[in-house]
């Protein structure tokens, strides 16, 4: 039932994840944000198995951040996607490996071009102007195909990603009250509120 | 003097592999030194022995697997609760423990007092819950001889999860809340064996978790006076054990507070049946 949503505009990506952490029929919490800042201009968001995403983010956040104390520039979208990808990879073929999906989205701090990429946890990494995670993606695929085109301004790719909600809120059986929305951009991260 | 035999058929993990016994007074300095080496290590890593083949998980399956002729029955129905609210944190457990249908015990205590400052409650194995808690309770005291302050709640549950999580996939069943109060007030964590860390304001955790959570969040709000509070606890808790057939006996409510926890209450669920059947219900009127 977890969605993730994300939407590259003109000089930012736009990102969405639901709030609510379910286990078997029960709610347990309601407000808890799936992802994690690899460094200033990239944002990585996660679904999957219990225990396995948090682990995972932080695992990859440290070792970006480790990346940069040592060498003393952050890397870009692209360079940690095929870093993720690559650990996904290893884990697959692991007697434990790690069962979580995941967007990352990202700007190049310099000319603010945004990338975003959709990676699962058989390690399949693609680049994508807008993707979803979950069942999402069988609602909100179809809105962003006909909606979505280049250079959107902040407002155009929020009011596209209200579509999408909005879309869920009226077709989808799950109850997603809360989203947690983040801009990324050249200024870094920021939550905001739709 | 002979190294003293460890009967660890197991594979030990490269940390405890290293201990080995002073065989003469010139040695007793050597194995002090590499104790005190050893110490960050033991602290860092899960010291707890595999099996030392191929498929651990296959290890006990003959024993634990729904099928087996001789299987080991674990404790799981339960039904814990906790909630933050403005003056502290309310804790409150049922007391059965059930072995598919037979209850073993009713005077099960659930709530686990890691330190003055630091519960954690049982749901799911009882000996997974006690033992790791055991533990977490002797790796908080270990941070607090090295750093001469008290563990966080958030650093204390983090070192739970993370302990847990290196035995995922193994077959530990534990549903825990961590709860005590740090330099940043009240606390709350759920932690669990797949390795879930969640921080919230309220919880319920096992079988008549369900039960519970209709009683407790129709009259939570965080400005309950503690009277309030505790008599909200014990009353969720009651309501599961009418429900759950495998949560029942007494119900144990702790609160904590600024300078620690207090025991509050231990009441027999009957008694409160009769306590509550003779009050009358509360006005449903808006």
């Amino acid at each position: 039932m977890e969605v993730l949503l994300g939407i590259t505009g003109k000089d930012f990506v736009l990102t969405a994840s639901d709030a609510t952490v379910a286990r078997g029929i029960v709610v347990q919490k309601r407000g808890e944000d799936k992802s994690r800042a690899l460094n200033k201009h990239n944002l990585m968001l996660f679904t999957g198995e219990a225990g396995d995403t948090t682990q995972f983010a932080e695992y990859i956040q440290c070792n970006t951040q480790l990346y940069r104390m040592r060498n003393g520039m952050d890397l870009s979208t692209k360079a940690v996607a095929s870093y993720v990808r690559k650990e996904l990879a290893t884990s697959l073929r692991s007697r434990n490996p790690y069962t979580v999906n995941l967007l990352i989205g990202g700007v190049d701090p310099k000319t603010g071009t945004p990338s975003l990429y959709w990676l699962d946890y058989l390690s399949s990494s693609v680049k994508l102007n807008y993707a979803a995670h979950g069942y999402a993606s069988y609602f909100c695929m179809s809105t962003m195909d006909r909606y979505w085109k280049e250079g959107l301004s902040l407002d155009e790719a929020v009011n596209l990603l209200k579509k999408c909600l909005e879309e869920l809120k009226v077709r989808f059986i799950g109850n997603l009250p809360k989203f947690v929305v983040k801009v990324t951009d050249v200024n870094g991260i920021r939550e905001i509120e739709i | 003097m002979e190294t003293t035999a460890t009967l660890r058929f197991l594979d030990a993990p490269a940390s405890i592999a290293a201990f080995k016994h002073a065989a003469s007074e010139d040695d007793i300095e050597a194995t002090a030194s590499a104790c005190v080496d050893m110490a960050p290590r033991e602290f860092a890593h899960p010291t707890f022995d595999i099996p030392a083949i191929n498929n651990p998980v296959e290890f006990l399956k003959h024993q634990t697997s729904v099928d087996a002729k001789n299987r080991i029955k674990i404790q799981h129905g339960t039904t814990t609760l906790a909630f933050k609210f403005n003056h502290g944190v309310i804790v409150a457990v049922d007391s059965r423990a059930t072995g598919g249908s037979y209850i073993a015990s009713q005077t099960v205590k659930k709530v686990i007092e890691i330190n003055p400052y630091l519960l954690g409650t049982m749901a799911g194995g009882a000996a997974d819950c006690s033992y790791w808690e055991r533990e977490l309770g002797r790796r908080c005291r270990i941070y607090e001889l090295n750093n001469k302050e008290r563990i966080s709640v958030a650093a204390a549950s983090k070192l739970l999860a993370n302990m847990v999580y290196a035995y995922k996939g193994m077959g530990l069943s534990m549903g825990t809340m961590v709860t005590g109060w740090d330099k940043t007030g009240p606390q709350l964590y759920y932690v669990d064996s797949d390795g879930q860390r969640l921080k919230a304001d309220l919880f319920s955790v096992g079988s008549g978790s369900t039960y519970a959570y209709g009683v407790l969040d129709a009259g939570y709000k965080p400005d309950l006076t503690p009277a309030e509070a505790i008599d909200l606890a014990r009353r969720s808790i009651f309501y599961a054990t009418y429900r759950d057939a495998y949560s029942g006996g007494f119900v144990s409510i702790y609160h904590v507070k600024e300078d620690g926890w207090e025991f509050i209450s231990r009441t027999d669920v009957n008694d409160l049946y009769y306590q509550y059947a003779a009050e009358p219900k509360p006005s449903l009127a808006a």
